[in-house]
């Protein structure tokens, strides 16, 4: 039986990072939120309904990392030396947030405010990096002799500049449907306000980007505006529209769950798009998964492991989500 | 560009590097030995029911946090470096460190970070034995960890199990690769390490409240505890110590000429110890040398008149440079020995009943707190350095290994890590001795929903006893 490994794995990773965009997405978008609601006892609300989770959110992305080296070695390499300045830029930021978790609350009351900045700067900076590093890899990444042979400064383009604010508004809606699912009250009503807004500044930059990719892409127009694609294709948008309408009517009868999964959705559609576009090339615009590849034998020995593992890290982080289930409101602080 | 400007490239990449690395290192080996310490302090509880367990647990689960969390953030920056700074050896080298490090992630990262929430803000929500269940699972976790990074750094210095084909790293047995011949030393050593360097940690604080007569019985716990660990591990360390030397004079032997600042061989005469000296790599000698004969065979050869393998014995281009491992190292085993001198003295004042009491032992205790970490340090340099020229030992010269960026562009996110490090890590140790200085409390505040950490927390320095800085009153909220 021939098993087909870099496909294995090119899944593996975009799954992956799929789990890593919706999981770290809001609580990133919590971060991005932070400056909107400016009661301390609102802002220890918010972090707290993420507090024991954001750890093993963040993992994901370690894991896209290791896997990428694992895998697919030239594309790591590649990929990380073109984004060299964004890449070390968003670590840092994911530094300034990471350690607000733990510095806010051991922080003498006048020291506090300064760890507040850190998570909002922390969290701006690296939502706006990771969205540049999409937008700079949609558009394609110049490569010699199986090395980086571009500009430094090549990923500063008006694409990449714009994905990376698309990429704010993505994760603060996940935010902001996380709180009305996660609280009640004054800070729940807040939030249903602010989801609106977003959801509609997200349709436009999904329409934005779905217009503009194709325009400096010709292959990714041929993908999607060619027949029989087309028609394979449609439901996709069409997928857009309809959720789209059922989460602004979940936001009008105040529902508490349901925002959040729909906006889940909304951003799991939106990441399929780019995935179909660029399918099968792990660096655009013509480095393919095949080319990119480390030896079956070491692909073929990671994927022992990540088959079986993976599925109980999925089970265990469904059980630790369980164990912190239901509402942290402002009230049980003062018990 | 000019060829300096390379090298100073090459350099400064080579300087970010040994920066995060060494700052990340830290973390994980204070979370490593806690992770331990708290398991065993959870499970005494379980079997004792000793309140005062449960109180050290509360306490010292905060430290914990603390280091976890900034282990975890500069640890991310490091699973990023490979690719960003060091592309030549991830696309030659990717096929085994790749794999390797996909399974810290899977078997290591997620498990720690899955469990972690319940260990962290989980006592409320389950039951004592599944809480302790998770405890004991980011424990193991940690050393998993360690296993796979470790396996992955000693395969760099001991490659086996591969074969080159058009210029890039093939793996052909997983099992040579991961159980390569320095592995096993490498991995004892440094879970010894992490204990040591931990349990100093704790013996130091409990010393601290001791000499300023903050006494309850958590506090003499804990440094009793605490000593016993040292005086198993140091003298267990500095036997590991001497095999993992063995084991390096036989795959490494120019690391060892240059630790040893070891020139040449004379015909026939054994190799003297140099305790003291300044190598010099251009004019090939030692300034201001201090030896004792025969010993230097005596410890690695463990022979009277067997030589070792001397530094001219291999080209310029291929020695490591001996000024800096020379000095690492005994700053590393000094430290060892003091570590030793430590335990015995504990001996000593238990005999006497003196433990808590004897001024002279709890203030050595006290200055001996940072050296575990220190020592660590010290040995990385040495292992690291002493491995150079090459990034994959006799495989890959770490000077092909590098990527090609610009000195501007390393130079400043050289500056930028070494600004947000020191900032931000640096804020995370004054937090880390501020709660070390209010110490454990009976009855320590549960840290139980996420809601109460901050009770756990905040709110314990307000009311805890001598801590009143007097430009911070809780009323000085921000608004
Ligand atoms: C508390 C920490 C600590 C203490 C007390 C010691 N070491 Fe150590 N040593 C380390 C912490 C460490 C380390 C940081 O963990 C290293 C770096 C790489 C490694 O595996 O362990 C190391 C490396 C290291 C190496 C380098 C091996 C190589 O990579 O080639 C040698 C030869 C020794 N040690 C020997 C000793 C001896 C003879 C000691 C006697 C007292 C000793 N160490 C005490
Ligand atoms: C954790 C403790 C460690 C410390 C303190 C440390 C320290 C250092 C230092 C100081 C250098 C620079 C040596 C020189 O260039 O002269 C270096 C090099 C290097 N080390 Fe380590 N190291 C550690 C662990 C590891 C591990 C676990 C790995 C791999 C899995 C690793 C991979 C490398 C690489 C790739 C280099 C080459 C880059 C260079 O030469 O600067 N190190 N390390
Ligand atoms: C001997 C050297 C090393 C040891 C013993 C070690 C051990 C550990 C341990 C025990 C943790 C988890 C505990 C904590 O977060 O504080 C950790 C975190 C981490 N380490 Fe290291 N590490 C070493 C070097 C490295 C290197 C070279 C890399 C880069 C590939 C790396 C990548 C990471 C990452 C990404 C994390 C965060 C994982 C998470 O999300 O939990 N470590 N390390």
């Amino acid at each position: 039986m021939h098993i087909d490994l870099p496909l294995i794995w090119a899944i593996i990773i975009l799954f992956g990072i799929m789990m890593y965009v919706m999981m770290d997405g809001f609580d990133l978008g919590i971060g991005i939120l932070y400056p909107f609601f400016n009661i301390k006892e609102d802002r220890d609300v918010m972090m707290n309904t993420i507090a024991p989770v954001w750890d093993g959110n963040e993992t994901w992305l370690v894991l896209g990392g290791a896997g990428l080296l694992a895998a697919f070695p030239l594309a790591y390499s590649v990929i990380l030396s073109a984004f060299y300045l964004p890449v070390i830029s968003m670590l840092l930021a994911l530094i300034l947030r990471g350690v607000a978790f733990e510095f806010r609350f051991k922080a003498l009351e006048h020291e506090r405010h300064f760890w507040d900045k850190s998570f909002i700067v922390g969290s701006f900076a690296a939502t706006f990096f990771q969205g540049v590093i999409l937008g700079a890899y949609l558009q394609g990444i110049k490569v010699v002799d199986n090395q980086f042979a571009g500009g430094q400064l090549d990923w500063i383009t008006p694409f990449s500049i714009f994905t990376g604010l698309g990429l704010l508004v993505t994760y603060s809606l996940l935010g902001v449907t996380w709180i009305i699912m996660k609280t009640s009250g004054e800070l729940q009503a807040k939030s249903y306000y602010l989801a609106r807004i977003l959801a509609f500044l997200l349709l436009a930059f999904i329409l934005a980007v779905s217009v503009w990719t194709p325009l400096f892409n010709q292959a990714i127009a041929e993908r999607w505006f060619t027949m029989p694609n087309m028609l394979w294709l449609s439901p996709i948008p069409l997928l857009v529209a309809c959720i789209f309408y059922k989460l602004q009517k979940a936001l009008t009868e105040k529902a508490h769950v349901s925002p959040f999964i729909y906006a889940l959705l909304l951003v799991f559609l939106g990441y399929l798009g780019l995935g179909i576009s660029i399918w099968p090339n792990i660096i655009p615009p013509d480095i393919s998964l095949y080319m990119a590849s480390s030896p079956p034998q070491s692909q073929s020995f990671a994927l022992v492991g990540a088959v079986i593992i993976i599925p109980l890290i999925l089970l265990y982080t469904a059980w630790s989500y369980y164990v912190f289930r239901g509402k942290v409101s402002a009230d049980d602080h003062y018990h | 560009m000019s060829e300096s400007s390379v090298d100073l490239a090459f350099n400064l990449a080579r300087i970010q590097f040994g920066f995060t690395i060494s700052f990340h290192i830290i973390f994980p080996a204070i979370t490593i030995g806690l992770a331990s310490f708290l398991a065993v302090l959870e499970a005494k509880w379980l079997l004792t029911k000793q309140s005062l367990y449960l109180d050290l647990y509360h306490f010292w689960v905060k430290i914990f946090s603390l280091c976890f969390g900034m282990g975890v953030v500069s640890g991310l920056v490091m699973a990023y470096q490979f690719g960003t700074n060091w592309a030549g050896f991830s696309t030659f080298a990717g096929s085994v460190t790749g794999p390797l490090l996909a399974y810290e992630v899977l078997t290591a990262f997620f498990l720690e970070a899955g469990f972690l929430g319940v260990m962290l803000f989980g006592w409320k929500r389950v039951g004592p034995h599944l809480h302790f269940a998770a405890t004991c699972v980011v424990a193991v976790g940690t050393l998993i960890s360690a296993t796979w990074i470790l396996a992955s750094n000693s395969w760099m210095h001991t490659p086996q199990g591969f074969e080159i084909i058009n210029g890039k790293v093939i793996p052909t047995d997983w099992l040579a690769i991961i159980f390569n011949p320095s592995f096993p030393y490498r991995l004892v050593h440094m879970v010894l390490a992490a204990y040591l360097a931990t349990a100093l940690i704790v013996v130091s604080t409990a010393a601290w409240h001791l000499l300023k007569d903050k006494r309850n019985p958590l506090i003499k716990k804990m440094l009793s505890m605490g000593m016993w660990m040292i005086l198993i591990v140091a003298p267990l360390q500095a036997v590991v110590g001497d095999f993992h030397g063995l084991n390096t004079l036989k795959y490494q032997p120019a690391k060892i000429a240059a630790i040893e600042g070891h020139w040449e061989n004379v015909p026939g005469q054994a190799t003297p110890l140099i305790l003291f000296g300044w190598p010099d790599m251009d004019l090939e000698k030692n300034h201001f040398e201090v030896s004792v004969p025969h010993l230097g065979s005596l410890i690695l050869r463990h022979s009277w008149d067997a030589q070792v393998p001397a530094l001219k014995e291999f080209p310029k281009a291929d020695r490591p440079n001996s000024t800096i491992v020379f000095w690492t190292f005994r700053v590393m085993v000094g430290f060892g020995m003091l570590m030793i001198f430590l335990a015995l003295f504990s001996v000593w004042a238990r005999w006497k009943q003196r433990l808590y009491d004897d001024k002279m032992f709890l203030r050595f205790a006290l200055l001996m707190g940072p050296t575990g970490l220190v020592t660590i340090l010290a040995g990385w340099f040495t292992t690291e350095i002493g491995r150079q020229p090459w990034i994959v030992y006799g495989l890959m010269r770490t000077a092909d290994a590098v990527t090609k960026h610009t000195t501007s562009e390393v130079s400043m996110t050289l500056a930028a890590f070494v600004l947000v490090y020191f900032a931000v890590f640096g804020v995370g140790v004054i937090y880390m001795i501020r709660l070390l200085k209010i110490g454990p409390q009976p009855g320590e505040i549960l840290s139980g929903d996420p809601l109460s950490i901050n009770k756990g927390t905040t709110e314990d320095f307000i009311v805890a006893p001598e801590f009143h800085p007097p430009h911070s009153t809780p009323s000085e909220d921000d608004k």
